[in-house]
């Protein structure tokens, strides 16, 4: 499913109104075509286009853009179909009236479903798929055995339509257009937001996105709530198509099949690709009505899928740009100003200047008697420091001490046992990670975790539109290229991290924590698995960073770095601190060598 | 409320049910618990096998031993083909689940096309026959069923447990690195396993062919109970899988008894998501 070759999406430019123009004289001349009278199948056909280009983009919205794969999509449209059902034949109700509460019905549902079940880390991929799955099943037995529908069925041919168009199948027809062109510009509107980025983010990272400041849990719950509404509209509006709808065929595996179908093969990162699919694959059923041909017709749909995940992982859309890349002398690709900015402090003070101005010296940092324990295991057991402004404050300890859990606690990955984290006097414990992002916490990987669908440059603009500074997408690239112009891996920044050494990732980590003009950095082993020459060059670059006003957490094994840098050095050691002060004297301290050779024989 | 005798004789029914959900649900526990693929081509294996089998018994007269003897192999080798494709293509669990649901469909497809949609019935002296056990009726079938599955899902345990093939694919399931580095050649291990599975599958199909009326649309219905049962009992665990099942065959058959038909599948289905919502390590 995500092959490392992938190339990364071209970075969207600036909407241009020409083509919004376009749109809207396609949606206007769309709108007007049964004044034409063009034959009835035609309209239907359409229509179902429609349904399905609105359904299947509904899905991407959640699934496509934030990786959490539902198979559930038929519960949203379900909800939708029997509001209305049961609406205009029960209540009374006007047709026009129903879809609004059908969206909602489906909206909350899925706001319900997302309330309770992103707050479960692993419930991700395969998972929530076969969750929502059964979530659908869960409605469907419960409406056959209600009075929501009983077990016959509702008939829906009394209801009366609004007299848009002449025959209902124009007024139907012109519905189905307007939602799906409500999904598409909701969907496109979407891909270039900070929301749509961030969902982007989420699927390939959801920890990572949330420790640079994206709030995920309220983005999903978003997500999962558009994704809902707009299926549940579509289904009220087929409701009144259908005119006969029965559980079997309302919450059959059907629509979600068909809609995974659409946008796999479309390409479900791009705004356009469900309706690509969509389009095919009506037009295929289309083509195999009636008898064994239906049959055919779904025997090949399932066919579609089996190739479409083995040869084109990245669906239509995305294998459609992968060649237009490919085709694209490497050369030539967008100039970009190159420049391999050895780091000066100048530069420095531009690309990385804090926030605000700390008093130099007074300590703004301040973690208060943590205590973390895994199921028993002390990982941390009672630790306070405190990190003052303007200074590289060193953290070694060896391995198992409890260096990593304090970094993933500081930045709210992790929430304490027990204790404080304080910054300016806030509590950061207790808060989710993306708040201590956007106070100004930023950290690096050991291992780096760059998203790995995004490129370069999209990877920095990230954490640039979420922590700290909060900025417009426009700007927020901006910013992302003066990181990495410091850092110099601008001449990189089209290229996806997987293309990129070891040591440019490790930097790319570097950028991406720059990016915020954090007021604090949590350097987390940048030497690790470094060349001594490469080493010297981070050195340099961390001096840089400091120099220009940023404070950093300097954790680290490489102990010629430490003494080289640190302004102060704490020890950890079975999750304790065992000593702090002077780098020079810490080391000599005995405890500290015990800790890191054990004790003499006697 | 409904007379002690008829919940015996539910509970009774319950574990039946639940023995076929386990001979079902193995093959996905094992392909799923130890090589991170997810199945669901499996069912139709199921119904495919359970065709063939109504196909040859029913319609062409052939004896029964020899079918099975026959379908074992013929299903393992399919096994090995599945197996050969996510190898070649390097599906991840994620991809596994969405292929083998649009093979589900295309076999789905063929067996209507062949059998078409309506139920078949298989005749054979079997299905009617049952045995008065004290006040309780144990129809024969069942019987064997359970006991077939008792020895399936133990010889699988004890496999997975003591033999050589076991260890290594265990070994190969918690870090396929290290295990390759100790010399355990994930891929021929993962064919074998992908047979076997497949071939549990077949013999499950007897059974469904042979133990009441059987259509296509059947195959999803059992889909989530199924599913259910694997997780609930724990990925690549043949014993926890059989607990597993009998219990919610169980609780499906009591639901019958006391409320509607109707109402069964909310049963394996919230269950399952209770499951996935508060044991999700379970996965």
């Amino acid at each position: 499913m995500r092959p490392a070759n992938v190339q990364a999406r071209p970075v969207p430019g600036q909407r241009p109104a020409g083509r919004i123009g376009a749109a809207v004289a396609v949606l206007v001349a769309l709108a007007c075509l049964p004044l034409a009278h063009p034959p009835a199948f035609f309209e239907s056909f359409l229509y179902l286009v429609f349904l399905w280009v609105a359904l299947a983009t509904s899905w991407t919205i959640l699934s496509g853009y934030s990786g959490y794969f539902s198979f559930g999509h038929g519960a949203f449209f379900g909800v939708g179909v029997y509001t209305t059902a049961t609406l205009t034949t029960a209540a009374e109700m006007p047709f026009l009236a129903t879809l609004p509460l059908a969206g909602l019905a489906s909206m909350l549902l899925g706001v319900g479903i997302g309330a309770v079940v992103f707050r479960v880390r692993r419930l991700r991929g395969e998972l929530f798929a076969l969750l929502t799955l059964a979530i659908t099943f869960v409605l469907a037995t419960i409406a056959l055995n209600t009075p929501i529908d009983g077990g016959p069925g509702v008939f829906l041919s009394g209801v009366s339509l609004p007299r848009l168009y002449a025959t209902p199948a124009s007024t139907l027809y012109l519905m189905a257009l307007l939602v799906a062109a409500l999904a598409l510009a909701l969907a496109w509107q979407l891909q270039y937001s900070r929301v749509g980025r961030a969902l982007f983010a989420i699927a390939d990272d959801e920890d990572v996105a949330e420790v640079m400041g994206v709030p995920t849990f309220s983005y999903k719950l978003r997500a999962i709530g558009l994704s809902a509404g707009l299926a549940g509209i579509a289904g009220g509006i087929h409701a009144v198509f259908v005119t006969y709808v029965t559980v079997s065929e309302t919450f059959s595996i059907t629509v979600p099949l068909y809609v995974v179908l659409m946008s796999v093969m479309g390409g479900m990162r791009r705004w356009y690709g469900p309706a690509l699919g969509a389009i095919v694959v009506t037009a295929l059923t289309y083509a195999f009505v009636g008898g064994e041909w239906a049959l055919a017709g779904r025997a090949l749909i399932g066919l579609t899928l089996i190739l479409v995940i083995l040869f084109l992982p990245q669906g239509f859309a995305g294998s459609m740009s992968s060649l237009r890349a490919r085709w694209q002398p490497r050369a030539a690709r967008p100039a970009m100003p190159v420049a391999h900015v050895a780091p000066r402090p100048s530069t420095a003070s531009d690309a990385v200047s804090g926030v605000g101005s700390d008093g130099a010296g007074a300590p703004f940092l301040r973690c208060e008697a943590i205590h973390m324990a895994f199921k028993g295991v002390k990982a941390l057991d009672g630790v306070s420091l405190e990190v003052r402004a303007g200074e590289i404050l060193g953290l070694v300890g060896p391995n198992g001490s409890g260096k990593s859990t304090l970094v993933n606690v500081i930045t709210g990955l992790l929430h304490p046992t027990a204790g404080q984290v304080l910054l300016d006097g806030i509590d950061l414990a207790r808060l989710p990670a993306h708040r201590a992002a956007r106070a100004g916490i930023a950290r690096t990987y050991q291992i780096p975790r760059p998203f790995a669908r995004l490129s370069v440059l999209e990877n920095v603009a990230l954490p640039a539109m979420f922590g700290g500074l909060q900025l417009a997408p426009a700007e927020a690239l901006e910013r992302a290229r003066e990181a990495l112009a410091f850092v110099g891996l601008l001449d990189r920044a089209a290229d996806l991290p997987s293309m990129l050494n070891l040591h440019q990732r490790k930097f790319l980590e570097l950028a991406r924590a720059l990016a915020i003009r954090p007021r604090v950095v949590l350097l987390d082993e940048v030497l690790a698995g470094l060349t001594p020459a490469e080493i010297d060059s981070a050195i340099a670059m961390v001096r840089s960073i400091r120099d220009a006003g940023t404070t950093i957490l300097f954790i680290e094994h490489n102990m010629r770095a430490v003494l080289a840098l640190t302004d102060r050095l704490i020890v950890l050691n079975q999750g304790r601190v065992i000593a702090q002060g002077r780098p020079a004297d810490v080391v000599r301290e005995p405890q500290v060598i015990e800790a890191y050779l054990g004790t003499a024989a006697c | 409320m409904p007379s002690s005798t008829l919940l015996a004789q539910s509970v009774l029914s319950g574990v039946f049910s639940g023995a076929l959900y386990a001979l079902m649900g193995l093959g996905i526990s094992l392909a799923w618990g130890l090589l991170r693929i997810i199945n669901l081509a499996h069912f139709a294996f199921v119904f495919l096998a359970g065709y063939l089998v109504y196909q040859c018994i029913s319609v062409s007269g052939w004896s029964p031993t020899l079918v099975v003897v026959l379908a074992l192999p013929l299903f393992f080798l399919l096994g090995v083909a599945l197996q050969w494709l996510f190898a070649r293509f390097s599906v991840d669990e994620f991809a596994s689940l969405l292929v083998t649901f649009g093979l589900t469909i295309v076999i789905e497809s063929l067996i209507q096309w062949i059998w078409t949609a309506d139920v078949r019935r298989m005749e054979t002296p079997l299905s009617t026959w049952s045995v008065k056990l004290g006040p309780l009726y144990v129809p024969v079938v069942e019987a064997i069923l359970l006991l077939v599955t008792l020895a399936v899902v133990v010889a699988a345990w004890a496999w997975l447990r003591h033999t050589y093939v076991g260890k290594a694919l265990r070994a190969s399931a918690q870090n396929p690195v290290i295990a390759a580095a100790f010399g355990v050649s994930h891929r021929r291990l993962a064919f074998v396993l992908s047979g076997v599975a497949a071939a549990t599958g077949a013999l499950a199909g007897v059974f469904v062919a042979v133990g009441s009326p059987i259509s296509p649309s059947q195959m999803f219905g059992s889909l989530g109970v199924v599913l259910a049962a694997v997780i609930l009992g724990g990925l690549g665990n043949p014993l926890g899988l059989l607990a597993a099942s009998i219990l919610i065959g169980i609780a499906e058959a009591l639901t019958m008894a006391l409320t509607a038909p109707s109402w069964a599948p909310l049963v394996s289905f919230s269950l399952l998501i209770f499951i996935l919502v508060l044991r999700p390590d379970r996965v």
